[in-house]
């Protein structure tokens, strides 16, 4: 492979701030939406850490109660739009293409459009800080506390523009994957073949294509309600609030397993890889993914049991939503399996996998309280609640991104990080998590409301608060030593082979980290894990053992790598002109908002007179 | 200078780039067998026309369950079966002409798909221009957006879908500017096939907004 990699043409890799600015080589668009993630991902945190000082103590006076509304808005929001759906976004974008043979995404512009409108849409979001005040309704944004009349200043507006413009990167990063996933795989991988985590992301991606819209639609009414004297969501005039909760939660159910299945996606490699064995029940896991899928889109009324919709349709939506446990179940079991009389190598990437089974199942048991109708009238609104999601967010997501961390940091940077951290950091976690997690489950049932910025003391609450304030700084405390670990790594030279963990997908069988055109020659596909195979021979019965199959056109032909284009930078700056002219229409006289249009029009023609590649 | 001359040459200038990038676009197709058989361009579409539904499904369920709510001489009274019907009509033919143009190309007949990818452009201006006509009459007889929740509903759903109309023509004047350059051929007319698979699915949704709104 090596002596083919010198024949290529157009091996060297640009370098220089323009080089990363226009690039769309969906190595770098990951590693980019990975960076910006954790930084997002660090300030959503700060946020939390404040919210958790403030409630430490009874009477607590660290956040007044308006600036204490905008920290838990801004916390919940950005963890789910600017952590933790771009660091699924950022994995995906690195992996997915090697794990299945590519050389790049189907659509390689439109997937640096995707990174650059989350960023914009990100630092739209924050700017709101500084021009008036930051949103402050909750990242569910129920109506009408959102109206106009209910909410005076800019935050929420800054809030609707921000989510239509990442909606439309989720969208176009989802439309992408598909495509990519559906058509750009190697000879011999077909669908029942993908890894698992191509799955995860494949799945993820249609619920992003079916779920986006609706959050679309909800927002677009609370805008029109907000500037141009609607009332779709105003009792007083006939309107209704629960129209607001229907839309954001069809939206709003599906996009927790967009949040996750990428994660459970993560944690099927990691547990295979490190058990030395092929997953456990790969078509039921499979499955699992496409039935959790679609029963997502039938429970979204579970999260409106309290607002008076009728028993029968609280009969209906709690019938659904236990449903879930099923695949979910099947999942749990089949990593079990997986583990199960494996020879098991520990590091910190198994720890984490292993960690999230336990953790996660937590947090699956929870939801299963929950969708019980009785159950959930007496502690909806309750901290309980807040335990339940983050257990599934945090001890879902956020472990399989921790896990995929440590599994592929070598594989992008040629580097490993420090195992002796990474335990550091995994114990950390866990210990911390459970501290704020378990015990919010219990100050729920104990009567604790969410949302209060502040509550007496004797009620029993105080103890377990300030409880669940020292483990969110463990926590904290273990997010810092990992990026210590990230750091010094960064520094050290580059060590990883081709393949460290012996891994058995595609993404191992070629450099640490991968040359711009990833691959120059692709090993045959006969089962989920092509790379096992050819290393080890194939168990399966269809052993067919062609020759390596040769990408690079016997060497001497080039290959068409995508070329570098500003157009998808320059097309997220004119969305962004055009939400700034409507988030201060009437203030500029509707100004700004036709010259963001303008620009929108201009930079689409100039990207499709660029040619994609020469 | 005749006008289509001076049009054929305006076309030539920005058809030029969008000439290297069909070809190129076109010769990598060639070049790149996709596992499923599609082009890329024309998965994508498919899909985003699916992503497309759930976005219009939001607004008609929005519309139907305000439905009732506004007395029927403060809202649906007011507007003109007729008229719809009118536009609807136009709006079916457009989809004819467009399916005829995609057939033309398809036959090597250039000259003809040109024509009748105008013909679609201007039945769809004529539909913006029965759906302005509607909005003026609604206007002066004090409904507007703002005024009841009919008004709200109304033109928030057909607003929508009439952007989508327009964003269609652009797409549509596009296709008409490359092809007069001759950027679009007998076996590369991608293009048209994926504008025609957009228009024809805006077409549908006025198949349902019509029915939802001025038939039951």
């Amino acid at each position: 492979m090596a002596t083919n990699v010198m024949t290529l043409p157009r091996t060297a890799e640009p370098t220089g701030l323009w080089s990363w600015i226009t690039t769309v080589d969906h190595k770098r668009l990951g590693i980019m939406y990975l960076v910006t993630a954790v930084a997002f991902f660090v300030i959503g945190g700060i946020e939390a850490l404040l919210i958790r000082t403030q409630l430490a103590t009874p009477n607590g006076t660290v956040l007044n109660p308006d600036v204490y509304n905008q920290i838990f808005t801004m916390h919940g929001t950005t963890m789910v739009f600017l952590a933790v759906m771009p660091l699924n976004s950022g994995f995906g974008n690195y992996i997915v293409p090697l794990m299945i043979g590519a050389r790049d995404m189907a659509f390689p512009r439109l997937n640096a459009f995707g990174y650059w409108l989350y960023l914009v849409g990100g630092l739209l979001l924050y700017s709101s800080f500084f021009l008036g005040g930051a949103p402050n309704a909750g990242w569910f944004g129920y109506a009408p506390l959102t109206e106009r009349a209910f909410n005076l200043g800019h935050g929420i507006d800054f809030w609707v523009l921000s989510l239509q413009l990442l909606g439309i990167s989720s969208l176009a990063g989802g439309l992408n994957f598909i495509v990519t996933i559906l058509n750009m795989r190697a000879p011999g991988l077909t669908i029942n073949r993908l890894p698992l985590f191509v799955w995860g992301t494949l799945v993820t991606s249609l619920l992003i294509i079916f779920a986006i819209p609706s959050i679309t639609v909800a927002l677009i009414l609370l805008l029109f309600d907000r500037y141009f004297g609607t009332m779709f969501y105003l009792p007083a005039a006939q309107g209704d609030p629960l129209l607001w909760q229907h839309l954001f939660w069809f939206f709003g159910h599906p996009e927790v397993y967009i949040m996750i299945m990428p994660a459970f996606g993560i944690i099927s490699e990691v547990l295979a890889t490190y058990s030395r064995k092929p997953i456990f029940g790969y078509a039921a896991m499979a499955f699992a993914f496409a039935g959790i899928s679609f029963v997502s889109f039938t429970v979204w009324a579970h999260h409106m049991f309290a607002t008076g919709i009728s028993p029968v349709a609280d009969v209906v939506f709690a019938g659904t939503s236990f449903l879930v446990a099923v695949p979910t179940g099947i999942k749990i079991f089949n990593w079990l399996g997986t583990i199960w009389k494996g020879s098991i190598h520990i590091t910190t990437a198994f720890l984490f996998a292993a960690g999230f089974i336990g953790q996660f199942t937590i947090g699956g048991l929870g939801g299963v309280m929950l969708a019980t109708v009785p159950v959930d009238w007496q502690i909806t609104d309750t901290y309980f609640v807040v335990g339940h999601f983050h257990y599934t967010l945090f001890a879902g997501a956020v472990l399989g991104l921790f896990a995929g961390l440590y599994h592929w940091f070598p594989k992008m940077t040629g580097r490993f990080l420090n195992e002796r951290l990474g335990q550091a950091h995994f114990w950390l976690t866990m210990v911390g998590m459970t501290m704020v997690f378990l015990t919010m489950h219990y100050v729920g049932v104990l009567g604790m409301p969410r949302r209060i910025y502040t509550y007496a003391a004797g009620q029993g609450w105080d103890l377990w608060n300030l409880l669940e304030t020292v483990g969110a700084f463990t926590v904290a405390l273990g997010v810092f030593i990992m990026l210590i670990n990230i750091i010094t790594a960064l520094r050290k030279p580059k060590t990883a082979e081709n393949d460290p963990w012996d891994g058995q997908t595609l993404e191992w069988a070629t450099s640490s980290p991968p040359p711009a055109y990833n691959f120059a020659t692709m090993i045959p596909v006969n089962s989920p894990r092509p790379l096992w195979d050819a290393k080890y021979g194939a168990h399966s019965e269809n052993v067919e053992q062609p020759k390596k199959i040769d990408l690079s056109g016997g060497g001497k032909a080039h290959i068409h790598l995508p070329n570098p284009s500003i157009w998808p930078l320059l097309l997220s700056l004119a969305l962004a002109v055009f939400a700034v002219g409507v988030i201060f229409g009437p203030q500029t006289g509707w100004i700004v908002a036709p010259i963001g249009v303008l620009g929108i029009f201009v930079t689409f023609i100039g990207w499709l007179a660029q040619p994609a590649s020469s | 200078m005749s006008a289509v001359g001076k049009l054929e040459q305006a076309g030539h200038r920005v058809g030029e780039t969008l000439e290297d990038v069909v070809d190129e676009a076109h010769a990598q197709a060639e070049h790149a067998e996709t596992s499923t058989g599609l082009d890329h361009r024309k998965l994508v579409m498919w899909i985003f026309i699916a992503s497309e539904t759930i976005f219009f499904a939001a607004l008609m369920a929005t519309y139907l369950v305000y439905r009732g709510h506004t007395p029927h001489e403060e809202g649906l009274g007011h507007l003109s079966v007729p008229v719809a019907s009118f536009n609807t009509f136009i709006l079916l033919a457009s989809s004819l002409t467009m399916v005829l143009s995609l057939q033309a190309i398809e036959a090597g007949k250039r000259g003809r798909m040109i024509v009748l990818l105008i013909l679609t452009a201007l039945f769809g201006l004529a539909f913006l221009g029965g759906q302005a006509f509607e909005y003026n009459e609604l206007l002066k007889e004090g409904i507007s957006i703002d005024t009841n929740l009919f008004g709200a509903t109304f033109f928030t759903l057909t607003g929508f879908h009439g952007t989508h109309v327009a964003v269609g023509i652009l797409w549509i004047t596009m296709l008409i500017i490359r092809a007069l350059r001759g950027g679009i051929t007998e076996h590369n007319h991608l293009a048209v096939e994926l504008g025609g698979l957009y228009w024809h699915f805006v077409d549908l949704v006025w198949v349902v907004l019509f029915t939802i709104i001025y038939l039951i």
